[in-house]
């Protein structure tokens, strides 16, 4: 059984000599990510706390605006930067930890695709449902109140 | 072996049999075929998580208010420092079951079963660390009244530190006043045969409405998140009429029906999520204790292949993933 391993990370930009250096260095990268996550979790930059883009407002094109743009629109830039780190984690767990960049393509895009792709749907779906419901909740004439 | 095995001829053949499509044993492939479906679990209940969130986004629980515990460190917040712990420990725990992978790939069964068995204390620290996690979010800190509406209402005061003001919870034992005999547990002894009573709340609503007409500068806190990103603090005046007229339930700590830290979903989903996880936790380490012995008594030596702590691995490794997801959605986001 052979078991070669592709010995570099961020396209090269970092090469390890052996496999157990490469775990080394992922583990080394990992930290820092968390690091930078609790650090800002923390902290709490102010900068960061509030969106840098007000929702366009108008017609049919600032509506299609407002999807294109809906995480600079709609989130904190922190929250945006946490779920970006995470996906970065993600991705070095599963291609170092995991071993998905010694598989072949065929296997890492079953894999990635399928869930990838049934996830975002999943979210789409029940976050879109979750702001219609607080909708229906906060509306001007709505008609339940749970302050009694 | 030969007699029993029928040749067909046709091995080198496409259809011949003995293919390892995608040059992955089928072992793995079902690992991978296992971790698709359940990465589609975990991601069907935080996006239910997210759901109810949005559902109630103006009134979510803050988790740097609610998570600031860590062992040891009675009395300090300090958000973020114990996950931050229980992350690393997993992280690291995933790297010493990669360097068990690694070291299998060498056929080196002393370094094998170091790693694993590093990988195992690494998952019992975490297990352990969850379970404290719980406990302290069971038993609770401050303590609320619940409305009759089912919202929660906390109580603090203004304080000055460092030249700014802040608002600072206080706990309802430091402003209840205690009236005696008011309300006796009902037991199944006594009264209606056989039929008992869940544990009664720790105060009463009007032993706390007394403590807090009797404190001038203690103030209710709503669920409510104003402009400020932080939870609004009603007046005096508003305060008091707040529980004198809405006031339903004394709640101090954590359950499946109530807790004190705002909408009852936010303990139902902590419960659910991490305690799902948790478990995926403890299965992973009871299977790689299981691989542990398996390696101790060689059997992967004398099979010729550790491709048996590969598969594991690559649960284990699943699990940390998970966790990263949890973290950011129940700590950070």
């Amino acid at each position: 059984m052979a078991h070669e391993h592709k010995l570099e990370i961020f396209r090269g930009l970092w090469k390890f000599k052996s496999n157990t250096q490469k775990i080394w260095g992922v583990l080394a990268f990992l930290t820092f990510v968390t690091a930078v996550e609790v650090v800002l979790g923390i902290y709490k930059p102010e900068i960061l706390m509030h969106t840098w883009i007000d929702p366009f407002k108008g017609g049919f094109f600032a509506t299609i605006g407002n999807i294109i743009l809906s995480p600079f629109v709609y989130m904190k830039p922190l929250n945006l930067i946490f779920i970006l780190l995470t996906i970065v984690k993600a991705y070095y767990i599963t291609w170092d930890f995991m071993h998905m960049r010694d598989e072949t393509k065929g296997l890492r895009r079953s894999v990635v695709w399928t869930g990838v792709f049934l996830i975002c749907y999943l979210i789409f779906i029940l976050l879109q449902e979750g702001g219609y419901v607080f909708s229906v909740y906060n509306a001007e004439d709505a008609l339940i109140t749970r302050d009694f | 072996m030969d007699s029993t095995v029928a040749n067909t001829g046709t091995e080198e053949k496409t259809w011949g049999g003995g293919n390892k499509p995608l040059k992955a044993s089928y072992g793995k492939m079902m690992m991978w075929f296992f971790i698709v479906s359940d990465a589609l679990t975990f991601s069907g209940f935080l996006a239910a998580y997210g759901f109810s969130r949005f559902k109630f986004i103006k009134e979510w629980p803050i988790a740097d208010e609610v998570f600031t515990h860590v062992p040891f460190l009675h009395g300090q917040e300090l958000p973020m420092i114990y996950v931050a712990f229980m992350t690393f420990v997993l992280i690291m725990s995933s790297v010493t079951m990669v360097l068990a992978v690694d070291a299998g790939h060498h056929m080196n069964k002393a370094k094998v079963t170091v790693y694993m068995f590093l990988t195992i204390i690494g998952g019992l620290i975490f297990v352990g660390s969850q379970a404290w996690e719980w406990a302290t979010f069971i038993q609770g800190d401050y303590g609320a009244v619940q409305t009759n509406g089912g919202n929660i209402l906390q109580f603090g005061e203004y304080v000055t530190v460092d030249g700014k003001e802040k608002f600072k919870r206080v706990s309802i034992e430091d402003i209840a006043v205690v009236e005696e005999g008011v309300r006796a547990q009902h037991e199944r002894k006594n009264g209606l045969w056989f039929v008992g009573e869940e544990a009664l709340p720790p105060y009463s609503v009007s032993e706390i409405y007394n403590g807090l007409a009797a404190n001038e500068n203690i103030r209710v806190r709503t669920q409510e998140i104003n402009a400020e990103g932080e939870k609004t603090v009603l007046s005096r005046e508003e305060s008091l009429r707040q529980i004198k007229e809405h006031g339903k339930l004394v709640v101090k700590g954590a359950n499946l029906v109530v807790n004190e830290y705002g909408t009852s979903l936010f303990a139902d989903f902590f419960f659910f999520i991490t305690g799902f996880h948790g478990f995926h936790v403890f299965s992973g380490v009871v299977i790689n204790i299981i691989i542990f012995f398996n390696v101790v008594l060689g059997t992967y030596e004398r099979r010729g292949s550790y491709e048996m702590v590969e598969k594991v691995g690559l649960y284990w490794h699943f699990v940390d993933l998970v966790w990263v997801f949890v973290f950011t959605f129940f700590y950070l986001v």
